[in-house]
């Protein structure tokens, strides 16, 4: 995971914390059986197994990660901004098409321009089947669903050209069906408003 | 009569037909447990022949050896065999032939339904294996996600085969559910309290209430799809008010299930395995219970949690992360409670305990793998890649396979009546389980670096290569690791030397009787006080085998057992078991045609083979009665009990309930899914809402006053009366379907038809029902020999009338209100 937005940044720093819990949790469970055999029979408490690992143990780090998670989960959500961009995904057997508020009626193809730094909204849906919406360096993913349209926040901290998937399967051309974005510099984002083909 | 001419006599009586037509007659349950597991063993090893050619065209990039058309036919089946034709049914298998035996009983409650449920099994596990080799085998995923496998992203048969072939298949899985609850709660050995069973009995009690709540809806699912795609009606099509995020509801509302479906039974082996290899008795009873069963709950709340991101509300998501974690702790209250079992004994390393071991260390990292993804922003980024691949596999995997393989260790001397003796279930051990990890922990970390499910190659430069060759490597010593467990099996149950009865000293009463069993499972039943009879009366085989239990008599030459009060564990009536028979094959047969007209678009085939198969079942129902009473008959240690022909709630009336709950829930997932296009879904509201009329309403509500009240008028008034109110209730469809002629205009309509012809079956049924009681009646049954087949009818009569008034006010409403 090399995050290279915001979003995926977070993800990425929510990944190594779970890591490290679960190993931990791993290493603890782990000893407990082997000492099983280490200790000399002897009266063993139902209690304390049951009710304090059982349900006390679990509960405080389930309560603890769940908090983590929803306010990892806050940040993501696509909230008002001034400087917000918006943009349409419209997904089919096999290709993207990307359209823009700011610049109605054009359309391209496979390729998705967005502005680096500002945060973009981008709205996916699909003219027939399941498809999924991923950029895995700029955010988490969303599917795009006929009739419905879901609305993800990206955002690109550089500019730069970033590889973008369809992560639902959708058939046949599933493995290639696969689009680009480019994130431009404040002058590349205009230009290209301006109908220039970078 | 001493034990062996004692022994002679039962196994008259209680034999399935010598030679190859015993196979196809048989209706005892060690039989079909042994004939169940074999098959599903069988499908487990097609399964992992795909799971080997999957990465085997992995294992490289830009690998030429399977193109995508048959990729995604590889991995679909890979799925649809390991979840539907194995998991489920080995779980059936084992149930079937270990149930009875851990209760102290002679057989299932409905032993032919045992093997019609088999036979369903092995016709519809046959129709997909046809397709699969015939190249035409379901190619859109395992959850077959509209409008991909829709007639829009799927015009061939493949899909059909799926929706067609599993439904079929469910029909095993729903039976063998109704027959688990009945015999749980209502056969045991006499004394047996609810809360002295065998812990196994008590997860599959609530394995079975969930399968009886959990697949109905994709059994829902499936014909709704089918529906599309056969006659066009638009569940999924966006454009005419269908919606595909309806699929998903309702698949996960299964699918979620599905994976506790498969994890709680392996807890039962272990919980029931883990206190034997500790010698001593499980930790926390009554805690482990109530985590299973809370577990069963919770594990409906959790559907959503596949969904993530598929753009549900955020508060939604919050709710289900929160569900999704707090599953986690009756999960790790069992863990501990096993843990804490291994403190408290003295664990010894057999071969079943290395096993759990492999259990415990797979089970743990896929359980915290499943908090990480049950946090939504995590899963959002590892949603579809190969993360999930490894997670699923380490919790089906570890959770069931390794569990199931330590039961198969456990039990083999109870299948064979042989000791096990060779080394080389330990080689295989050490291959399996490095093997495993070897592939799955390396997948997770592809999942991370972006690589996505279900693509049939990868370029290369990604940084995958290592990770894939890897996994692919230890995949094959994995595969070779499974083949000489079943190299083990095959040879111990061979050539291996005769063991001696209760070789690992445990306490439950499958250990109460010689091995391999005999067909009617115990001489005579035991009077049971305590948790582990064995550990209380060592000699307690003896004294069954010399008949000092009850029903220890074979004069009266009839298949018998007891039921018993569902708490308390009282002997209330004697049950005598139907014989050997062909009827449930060929009814499953002929069950079979029926799906196979639909399947290749035979229609013709379709009400001729409903008709057979409403034969055979009048065939079977009619076989049940007894036309004379014969009041209490002594039943052993001084006791005397009427049979079951002669209560009020025969093993039919229980077996009825539990198959209404199921067919409820059917029949409430429906009303969700309704209630779902019409708040959710675009395009609504249809072109036109039924115009309620005042005639179909009074014909609705006499209908149902005449059935209601007349059937509880005695046999023949009631039946006439019923039959006159199912004709009035079914009658209301021509003024209905007449305001809505085109089921293909809109979701609305399609769901009207839908409604309309669910009640319509239900009339037929409770027609035929109330039919049987008359001629029952007619033909000089007694009162009280016909009183327990009335209840039954009037239960599904009952429940047809709540049925068509719901529908009526629920397809009738939304033009009322507008």
């Amino acid at each position: 995971m090399h995050p290279a937005g915001p979003a995926a940044a977070v993800i990425a720093q929510l990944w190594w914390v779970l890591l490290a819990g679960a190993t931990a949790i791993f290493l603890f469970v782990a000893a407990l059986i082997a000492l099983a055999w280490r200790r000399p029979p002897g009266e063993t408490q139902e209690r304390r197994f049951v009710v304090w690992l059982g349900l006390v143990f679990p509960m405080t780090v389930l309560a603890a990660l769940l908090a983590y998670g929803l306010v990892v989960g806050e940040r993501l959500l696509p909230r008002a901004t001034p400087d917000l961009v918006r943009v349409a995904a419209e997904a089919r057997q096999w290709d993207w098409r990307f359209g823009y508020e700011d610049a109605p009626g054009r359309e391209t193809e496979n390729v998705l321009h967005i502005p680096a730094g500002r945060p973009v909204d981008v709205a996916i849906t699909s003219v027939d089947v399941v498809h999924g919406f991923w950029v895995p360096r700029l955010a988490g993913k969303l599917d795009a669903m006929p009739g419905h349209v879901n609305v993800l926040r990206l955002e690109a901290d550089a500019p730069g050209r970033y590889e973008g998937l369809g992560s639902e399967f959708n058939g046949a051309g599933y493995r290639d069906h696969r689009f680009t974005v480019i994130a431009h510099d404040e002058a590349g984002w205009q230009s290209f408003l301006q109908g220039e083909t970078p | 009569m001493n034990a062996l001419r004692r022994h002679r006599a039962l196994s008259r009586i209680w034999a399935s037909e010598p030679g190859l037509k015993g196979w196809f007659t048989t209706v005892n349950h060690t039989d079909l447990g042994r004939m169940f597991l074999f098959v599903a063993t069988v499908f487990f090893v097609i399964g992992g022949i795909l799971a080997m050619l999957i990465r085997a065209q992995l294992a490289s990039p830009r690998s030429a050896f399977l193109g995508p058309d048959h990729y995604n036919q590889i991995f679909t089946m890979h799925g649809t065999i390991m979840m539907f034709l194995f998991a489920i049914p080995f779980f059936e298998g084992l149930a079937v032939y270990l149930l009875p035996k851990m209760l102290g009983t002679r057989d299932l409650a409905f032993p032919r339904l045992t093997a019609y449920g088999f036979w369903c099994y092995v016709f519809g596990g046959a129709m997909m294996i046809f397709a699969l080799l015939a190249g035409i085998a379901p190619d859109s995923g395992w959850f077959m996600y509209p409008p991909l496998s829709s007639t829009i992203g799927a015009p061939g048969i493949n899909s059909d085969f799926w929706l067609i072939g599993i439904t079929f298949v469910e029909i095993s899985a729903i039976s063998a559910a109704v027959e688990i609850t009945v015999t749980v709660l209502r056969y045991r050995a006499p004394g047996m309290k609810l809360s002295q069973m065998p812990i196994f009995a008590w997860y599959a009690l609530v394995t079975a209430v969930m399968i009886l709540t959990g697949f109905p809806p994709l059994i829902l699912g499936s014909i709704l799809l089918e529906l599309e795609r056969a006659f066009g009606l638009p569940f999924f099509q966006v454009a005419q008010g269908g919606d595909a995020l309806l699929w998903q509801h309702l698949f996960w509302l299964f699918g979620h299930p599905e994976v506790y479906i498969i994890f709680l039974p392996a807890a039962g082996a272990i919980s029931t395995i883990l206190p034997v290899m500790a010698r001593t008795t499980l930790m926390g009873y009554g805690w482990i219970v109530a985590s299973a069963v809370s577990l069963g709950v919770l594990s409906f709340g959790l559907w959503v949690h596949h969904m993530f991101t598929t753009g549900i509300p955020h508060m939604g998501l919050a709710f289900f992360s929160a569900a999704s974690t707090l599953v986690a702790v009756p999960t790790a209250v069992q863990i501990f409670a096993w843990i804490g079992t291994l403190w408290k004994g003295r664990p010894v390393m057999h071969l079943p305990m290395l096993w759990l071991l492999a259990f415990f260390a797979t089970f743990v990292i896929g359980g915290l793998t499943g908090v990480m993804v049950a946090i939504v922003p995590f899963d959002w980024q590892a949603h579809d890649t190969y993360f999930i691949v490894a997670h699923l596999h380490y919790v089906l995997i570890g959770g069931f396979v390794f569990p199931m393989i330590a039961a198969l260790y456990y039990w083999m001397p109870h299948f064979t009546g042989r000791r096990t003796y060779f080394k080389l279930g330990h080689a295989a051990f050490w291959l399996v389980v490095p093997g495993f990890h070897g592939t799955f922990l390396a997948l997770h970390w592809a999942g991370l670096l972006g690589m996505r499910r279900r693509i049939d190659s990868f370029a290369p430069g990604q940084g995958w290569e290592a990770i894939n060759i890897i996994a692919s490597i230890s995949s094959f010593v994995m595969a070779i690791g499974f083949a000489l467990v079943l190299i083990d099996v095959v040879v111990n149950a061979v050539v291996a030397v005769r063991g001696s009865r209760d070789p690992w000293g445990a306490g439950t009463l499958d250990w109460a009787m010689p091995t391999p069993a005999a067909p009617y499972n115990f001489a005579s039943l035991a009077h049971v006080t305590s948790r582990d009879p064995l550990h209380e009366d060592p000699d307690l085989p003896v004294r069954l085998a010399r008949g000092e239990g009850y029903l220890g008599d074979p004069t009266r030459g009839r298949r018998e057992t007891l039921s018993l009060d569902i708490a308390s564990g009282t002997p209330r009536y004697m049950v005598v078991f139907p014989g050997n028979s062909a009827l449930p094959m060929l009814m499953s047969a002929v069950t079979g045609l029926f799906f196979l007209g639909m399947l290749i678009k035979a229609y013709w085939l379709v009400p001729i083979s409903a008709i057979g198969v409403i034969a055979c079942a009048l065939v079977w129902v009619w076989g049940l009665g007894r036309s004379t009473t014969e009041g209490a008959l002594p039943v052993g240690r001084g006791l005397s009990l009427v049979p079951a022909t002669e209560v009020p709630d025969p093993p039919g009336w229980w077996g009825s309930v539990f198959l209404l709950l199921a067919n409820g829930t059917f029949f409430g997932s429906l009303l969700f899914g309704y209630a779902f296009l019409f708040t959710i879904a675009p395009n609504w509201p249809p072109p036109s809402y039924l115009e309620p009329g005042a005639l179909p309403l009074i014909l609705v509500l006499m209908g149902a006053g005449l059935v209601f009240f007349g059937s509880r008028l005695g046999a023949l008034m009631g039946a006439g009366a019923a039959l006159a109110g199912l004709v009035l209730i079914a009658g209301t469809s021509l003024p209905v379907l007449s305001q809505s002629p085109d089921p293909t205009r809109h979701a609305y309509d399609a769901t009207v038809w839908v409604f309309v012809g669910y009640g319509l079956l239900h009339c037929l049924v409770s027609l035929l029902m109330w039919s049987v009681v008359a001629a029952r009646r007619l033909s000089g049954h007694s009162a009280q020999t016909t009183l327990g087949a009335m209840r039954v009818a009037r239960l599904w009569s009952d429940y047809t009338l709540l049925v068509a008034l719901l529908s009526a006010a629920a397809i009738g409403l939304p033009g009322v209100l507008t």
